[in-house]
Order: structure tokens, then sequence, then C-alpha cells
């Protein structure tokens, strides 16, 4: 399974390299507190341009998920669940990504999930998530 | 968003003509070829000539995220008719396919041009020939960026994928079975059925629709629309420039460019809207009428479920009531109190990407729909085209 890579820029690149040591790096407002992604140089919220990545706690809730069926890349083959996420640190912050170690048909919305990382490339970690308590496979 | 504003075409612009090249699956033709051809048929259709267009938009300019998504650019067109112009647009970052022909309108409205000739085409089918759409995404370049930063990684390479997940959402939240939305792409067979220019006219039944295979859960084979090669044009103008012209001219009352929320498929407060929830706000803020003046509805089915939202997002049912609005079909049938998509849509009439449904609201208008036309009275038609955070509409009216 070979995942395309992103072209990092000078903004993701913080949340594409934590996973090196295991960090999730989501884009914080340090005016007004609230989380942010994708991250940009400004929170939407109230404009500050007090903004850096910070780790957050890597703990999730699934909201929305999808089992890809269609095979799209030579690379990854289907099927495959693709999600996204709601993080604990602030539900307003989402991520789209993929629900691993366990079987599709175990995934649910309202799931529990956590963070690990997959080395795409030599500066990119791509974060996805795994049930908390692992699922019984079916 | 604030207050209603006031609206800024006062009925100054109009669509006085429209055109559509050959439609088909590999054609074999170039999009540049095709464009040309839907663009010099909606001139003739408007009884025009060619030295009176002075304007020229499209979306979404000669730039292409993948092969064949875009057919040409508007300098390309300018260039091999020899216009001579007052104005020209060809954008992406604009309120979905229809944006530069809401521009197209605000230009003619404020006298800047008389005929406007604004146009969408694709070429995917043939150009994508000898591959599959995988395959064209795996021919993307090594790195993906933009938007495709925050999916590609993921394995979610399709629209298909960012709508079943917002599709998941909208299960989960207000209820929506498969034989609800399957309605979708059983009215749009239907419809094309009737209709010599659709790409799909072999019947669909409900069996059939629940034994395709899934794309991305809850979307299977028949809920994604697939490439095709087509052109469509209209020549938007205005209304004192258009007098004595071949047609009746028609109206347009009101668009919605409106964009409240991030630009984003997975950040949206509300998981269970889209841009077109704001882009309707912003049309209805721009006119007296109302949902209940509208007889047909043209909507963006580039995935079946983008046209429930649409449907949701102008107000045409309660938030939430979508799935049960269109439940059985015979309310959005050709026969029904609100016909949809009555050229087949894209999903069975070709994937013409977005600019089609206006195409279709002008034809329903001047009823030439043929075997396809509307029986009741046709004064008000709205157009809708664009999914997730891209999103525009457009109310017209003959009356």
């Amino acid at each position: 399974m070979t995942r395309p890579s992103p072209d990092v820029s000078w903004e993701s690149r913080a949340f594409w390299g934590g996973g090196e040591r295991g960090q999730l790096m989501i884009h914080r407002c340090h005016a007004c507190g609230g989380w942010f992604h994708p991250p940009a140089p400004a929170c939407y919220r109230c404009r500050s341009t007090d903004v850096r990545p910070e780790p957050a706690s890597g703990r999730a809730t699934v909201v929305a998920f999808t089992i890809n069926e269609h095979q799209w890349l030579a690379s990854f083959p289907p099927p495959y669940v693709i999600a996204i996420v709601e993080l604990a640190d602030d539900p307003s912050v989402r991520l789209t990504t993929n629900i691993v170690g366990c079987e599709p048909a175990a995934v649910h919305i309202g799931m529990s999930v956590e963070v690990e990382f997959d080395q795409a490339a030599a500066d990119v970690w791509v974060p996805i998530f795994h049930p908390v308590v692992p699922q019984a496979a079916s | 968003m604030s207050a209603p504003v006031v609206n800024p075409l006062g009925g100054r612009a109009v669509i006085t003509g429209i055109g559509q090249s050959a439609v088909g699956r590999r054609l074999g033709r170039s999009g540049y070829d095709l464009t040309l051809e839907a663009c010099v048929r909606a001139v003739a259709d408007a009884g025009l000539t060619i030295d009176d267009i002075d304007g020229i938009a499209t979306y979404p300019g000669p730039t292409s995220p993948g092969p064949g998504f875009s057919g040409a650019g508007a300098m390309q067109v300018h260039d091999a008719l020899g216009l001579r112009t007052r104005w020209h647009l060809g954008t992406a970052e604009t309120a979905g396919q229809l944006g530069p022909i809401m521009n197209a309108c605000l230009a003619v409205a404020a006298g800047v041009a008389n005929h406007v000739v604004c146009f969408r085409s694709v070429w995917e089918s043939t150009a994508q020939a000898g591959g599959t759409r995988a395959d064209s995404l795996s021919r993307m370049p090594s790195r993906a960026s933009g938007f495709m930063e925050w999916t590609a990684p993921f394995a979610a390479m399709s629209a298909a994928n960012w709508v079943a997940l917002m599709a998941s959402r909208y299960q989960h939240q207000h209820g929506l079975t498969r034989e609800q939305l399957a309605q979708i792409a059983l009215t749009c067979r239907r419809n094309a059925s009737l209709n010599p220019n659709s790409v799909y006219r072999t019947p669909l039944t409900m069996d059939g629709y629940l034994a395709a295979r899934m794309i991305s859960t809850p979307l299977c084979l028949y809920d994604c629309d697939v490439p095709a090669d087509g052109a469509v044009a209209v020549i938007v103008s205005r209304r004192e420039a258009a007098a004595g012209l071949a047609r009746s001219p028609i109206t347009v009352e009101a668009f919605g460019a409106g964009l409240a929320e991030r630009h984003t498929w997975d950040q949206r407060a509300d998981l269970t809207t889209m841009g077109a929830h704001d882009a309707a706000a912003s049309m209805w803020d721009m006119t007296t009428l109302t949902p209940a003046d509208v007889d047909t509805m043209q909507l963006y089915d580039g995935f079946s479920y983008l046209t429930l939202q649409w449907i949701e997002a102008l107000g045409f049912c309660a938030r939430g009531d979508a799935g049960r609005y269109i439940e059985g079909g015979e309310r959005i049938a050709l026969e029904g109190e609100r016909p949809l998509n009555t050229q087949g849509g894209q999903l069975s009439g070709g994937r013409l990407h977005g600019v089609g449904f206006l195409h279709e609201a002008c034809v329903q208008l001047w009823r030439e729909g043929g075997d396809r036309q509307i029986r009741k009275d046709v004064r008000f038609a709205v157009a809708g085209a664009g999914g997730g955070p891209i999103a525009g509409c457009i109310l017209v009216s003959l009356t």
C-alpha cells in the first residue's frame, strides 16, 4: 500500500512531519485559544496571526465514513475506510483520514479512535486512526 | 449573511440563445472542436452573428486538473472565432460552473457588453480513452497539492468519496434510504429515455439500482456520473440589445453566489449542508420570488446525493427532509409537481458539468423539450450546479 504524498507547504510542514515524533500537530490560535485545520497563517475565527502548530491529544470521534470499494490507485487496493473525525481537543476541527485496525464493517459514527502514523515519504507521516478499543474481527 | 441586497440585474440580463454540441461517450473529437460547435450554434440560435458577440465567459478556463476537464479556454474560442470583445472571463475560482454566467449577467446589466457567449465544455471521455478514470488519477503529479493535499494521502481520490462522506452523515442525522436516493438516478434515466441527445437511455429499475456495485458507500455505480464529451453554450444579452431577436428573451431573475463558510469539503459546521445552502440563500435574498414559484428544478447530479442537497438548499423541502421529498419519485417526475433534471441530468444525459442544467431550464421555458417537455405551464425554472463548497444557482423566467 503506497499512499500519494502531499505537496508539503510552509503551513502544513508541522502537520505532515509531526508523526516522526508521534505527534498530531494541529494549528492553534493563541489569541482565542481555538484550534483549526487546514493550517493557515491566521485564525479564521478571530483573524489573529498569533497561530502555531501544537500537539493535539490524538483522540477523536468518527462523524462520517465511507467504505471505498472502487480501485482508484493501483498501489492502494480497496476496500478501505475513509472517515471524517472530530478531534477530542476541539470538535470543530475535523480531519479526513482512514480508519484502520478493524474490519471496515465495524466502523460506525460515534466510534472513538486514536491516531497512528503511516510514513509515506521522507518528510511525510500520514495521520490515520484506529479504534480505541480494538474491535473484534467479524 | 447580512441584510438582503438590491437585485443588481433589474431584469436587464436575458438569455437569447442556447447551443449544444454533439454529446456522447468517446466521440473522438477534441474539446476545442466541440466548444466551437456549441458556441456557434448558440449564436445562431439567438439570431445573432459572430460579429454581434462582444463578450465571452467560461468555467474553468484553460487549466485542467485532469485530462479533458476543460475543453477550451475563453481565449482559444476568442482566437478561433476572431472575436472582438469588450469583456472576457475564464476562471474556476467562482461560484461553481455557473459563476462566469453570473458575471456575464452583471456585465450586460452594467452595459459593458451586449451579447456574451458563455460556455462549458468537457471531453473527459475521449481524453481519458485508453485507460480508466482511475488510471487518469494515477497519472496525477507525484505530490498532491491544493485541496487534494488533504484527501489524496488517504486514498480519498474521487469526489465520489468526499460526497459519500457527507451522505453518510446525512443518513445518520436525518435518515436517507438507498431506495429514496435511487429516485434521483431512476428519474434521470426515465427522462433521458425521452431525450435523443442523452448518453444512457436503456431502462433502469429499482432492482437494477440496488444490485449495482458499490463505489463508495452509500453511493453505487448509478449514483455517479460518467465522463462524457460535450459542450454547452448560452448567450447572455443586455435586454435592450435583444429587442427584435428571434426568441422571447428569458429573464435572469436572480443568482446565488454566496459562500458563508470556509471553502473546504470537511470543515463546514453542519456536514449535512453544503455551499449550495449559502448560494441558495443569497439567491432568494435577491428576489421576491420564492421556491413555491419554481416550476422545474435542474440540479447538479454529478453524484445523486448532491441533487438531494440542492433540493433542500433551495427550500423545496424542510431541512433534513429531502429523502422523504423524493420518495417514490412522483413529485420530481416529468408529470409531477416539480419535474427534476428533465434532460436526464448528468447521470444519464451526460456529464456536461453544470451548464447543461441552465441549458435545459431554457429548453423547458421555450417549450422545445419534444418528448420530454413538461406538459404544464413552465414560467420559472432554477438551475443549480456544484458540490461541496463549490456552488452557484440561477433563477430564470419566461412570462
